[in-house]
């Protein structure tokens, strides 16, 4: 309690501060507190209401192969299965062009034209979740079946992942379209670590005499590595909690399967699917359990991200 | 290793030629990066300009069938809840930003901004559980109320974000100055601070709220939707990214139509958005350019 008192009551000096400025810095303490408070009970919320189903399954719930609302049956598994192959799928598509943009910002294009392309980047972080939805189900499903897909399947179909007719709707073009949406989330942070890399390491490579393609590749890709995977992870983290876009082209459909061209779910899309039609205690307990778990993740993957981020700059900085 | 003068120049020219090849990879797939952009925008326009009319922005959808309608309630709806959202957090969020750029040294401070970094990447989806299972659930109905709350904790700590940032800017001297002339703290934050990077926040403000206007996931669990006006505060309220996704995963094609039109309303909206903060940003109300 005392401790409490402290935080806003610290001893000061009648001298030193005014009485109204006490009552300021009073008022932005409670904004503080309120605002952390509302956090707190979000983790207690998010905690309570998974209890239930935690008790019912007990940690088994998230190894759990079946969901079936219908009859009771309950397991997380797919959708932690579907999120991560999602999000894999995107950063396998994503990455490279991001990476390369950022490259391209930072070292190859001329002001006149990196600061419109830069421009550019950031509209495609602009857009809304369910526009990109919109334009996945009727724009780039059709394409992916008609023209993606069948190459796919024709060339690849060795790899069990090119496997199964192709919907169009499905794991693959929910990974696509989520590699345009993190896209620019990589290219922003790669960007930012480029940029704090002297230039005096650049000048030194080419001045031993190297291309520009190889100073590149040593004194900005190589310098910058632990960067780049810092941006990958943000971007990773992104994907998993992209919720409408991956709603809408994943078909919604709770399955284990090797194929990218299958129907599955996320843990972000069965939240948005099922929650306004959730009535029975153990179902809603159970969409709390998936998001609590995904709150986790991916609290857990920024964090490292960012972590990762201050560490590369500061060692840049001296 | 001493290489003759051929070998050697050999060597140079592989060298060289990787360079370009390579060069030309990064613009390739540069390139790649923002063909979807033109793509998106340019199947939004063609296919969202034959819905827009007077009608789309003023009129109640119209039942299974018939051709027409609009999103009328939609976008009230989404008005209001942007409202009740901007409401709690735009308050909130300046002054949570000149507690983080002016007391930064507290202890309270400090953990306030982890909290504040963590609400930015939590996904949206959380948040919307969140009042899913504190207010709606024990409520028994979807609300205009929820939804406002949901958008105005994603609004929340981008204005808090934004404004610290801006606030930051300001050298030391101008609040030392306003010291100085014998104002208290207060004041100097207030009057001077606050004031002299008065439309910066603003800009902030809006961005965020262009941020919030897409978002569909968290309402989709909060506020719900509706087919009517909304004439309740407690009641489910239409939005139009929710809208938007309730037509797009619709079998009707004059559904899907003004699904587009939606969409195209929104971009547009988004886009101005970002152009005018863009060109605001870079303008300094103290008269000298950040940037």
């Amino acid at each position: 309690m005392k401790k409490v008192f402290d935080l806003f009551f610290k001893k000061h000096k009648a001298s030193e501060v005014r009485k109204s400025d006490f009552a300021f810095v009073f008022f932005l303490r409670c904004l503080a507190v309120l605002v952390i408070l509302i956090f707190a009970s979000l983790i207690y919320y998010l905690w309570d209401g998974s209890s239930a189903i935690l008790k019912h399954s007990g940690w088994g719930f998230f190894l759990g192969r079946e969901w079936d609302p219908n009859s009771d049956q309950f397991g997380a598994l797919p959708f932690i299965y579907g999120t991560l192959l999602t999000s894999v799928v995107a950063l396998v598509i994503a990455a490279p062009i991001a990476i390369s943009a950022a490259i391209l910002l930072t070292e190859i294009a001329v002001q006149k034209i990196a600061k419109p392309f830069g421009f550019l980047i950031e509209m495609l972080a602009a857009i809304p979740s369910v526009v990109y939805g919109l334009w996945g189900i009727f724009v780039l499903a059709p394409f992916v079946r008609d023209y993606i897909q069948p190459f796919l399947g024709k060339y690849f179909s060795f790899l069990p992942f090119f496997k199964g007719p192709p919907f169009g709707i499905g794991i693959f073009t929910a990974g696509l379209i989520l590699a345009i949406m993190i896209l620019p989330t990589i290219t922003a942070v790669c960007r930012e670590v480029f940029l704090a890399i002297p230039t005096s390491l650049r000048e030194g490579v080419l001045a031993l005499g190297s291309t520009r393609w190889e100073m590149i590749k040593t004194a900005v890709v190589e310098a910058g590595f632990s960067g780049i995977l810092a941006a990958i992870a943000l971007g990773f983290g992104r994907a998993m909690g992209e919720t409408m876009a991956v709603t809408m082209l994943i078909g919604n459909r709770p399955d284990i399967s090797l194929s990218l061209f299958s129907p599955g779910a996320t843990m972000a899309s069965v939240i948005a699917n099922e929650s306004p039609e959730a009535t029975s205690n153990l179902h809603v307990s159970s969409l709390a359990a998936i998001g609590f778990a995904l709150f986790l993740v991916s609290l857990g993957v920024s964090g490292l991200a960012r972590l990762i981020t201050k560490i590369t700059k500061r060692r840049f900085a001296k | 290793m001493i290489l003759s003068t051929r070998a050697n120049f050999r060597l140079l020219r592989r060298r060289r030629i990787k360079d370009r090849i390579m060069t030309g990879v990064i613009m390739l797939l540069s390139l790649i990066a923002i063909i979807p952009l033109f793509m998106i925008f340019y199947h939004i326009v063609v296919n969202g300009i034959s819905a827009i009319n007077f009608d789309f922005f003023t009129q109640l959808p119209v039942p299974l069938g018939e051709i027409g309608g609009g999103m009328g309630n939609c976008i009230l709806g989404s008005i209001i809840l942007i409202s009740i959202a901007s409401l709690g957090a735009v308050p909130i969020g300046v002054f949570g930003g000149v507690y983080l750029s002016e007391y930064k040294h507290e202890r309270t401070a400090s953990l306030f901004r982890w909290v504040v970094d963590l609400m930015m990447s939590m996904p949206s989806i959380v948040i919307g559980l969140f009042v899913y299972t504190s207010i709606v659930v024990p409520s028994k109905s979807f609300s205009a109320v929820a939804g406002g709350i949901a958008l105005g904790l994603l609004m929340l700590p981008i204005v808090a974000k934004t404004t610290e940032e801006v606030l930051k800017l300001t050298p030391l001297h101008v609040r030392e100055a306003g010291l100085a002339l014998g104002l208290s703290r207060w004041r100097v934050i207030l009057f001077i601070v606050l004031r002299g990077r008065k439309s910066a926040v603003i800009t902030g403000i809006v961005l965020a709220l262009g941020r919030i206007a897409g978002e569909t996931a968290p309402l989709l669990v909060t506020a719900f939707g509706n087919r009517n006006w909304p004439t309740s505060l407690m009641q489910p309220t239409p939005s139009l990214p929710v809208q938007i996704y309730n037509y797009a995963i619709s079998p009707y094609e004059n559904w899907h139509k003004q699904a587009w039109a939606g969409a195209l309303t929104l971009v547009v909206l988004i886009f101005f958005i970002n152009i005018f903060t863009r060109v605001v940003f870079t303008r300094n109300d103290l008269g000298r350019n950040t940037q």
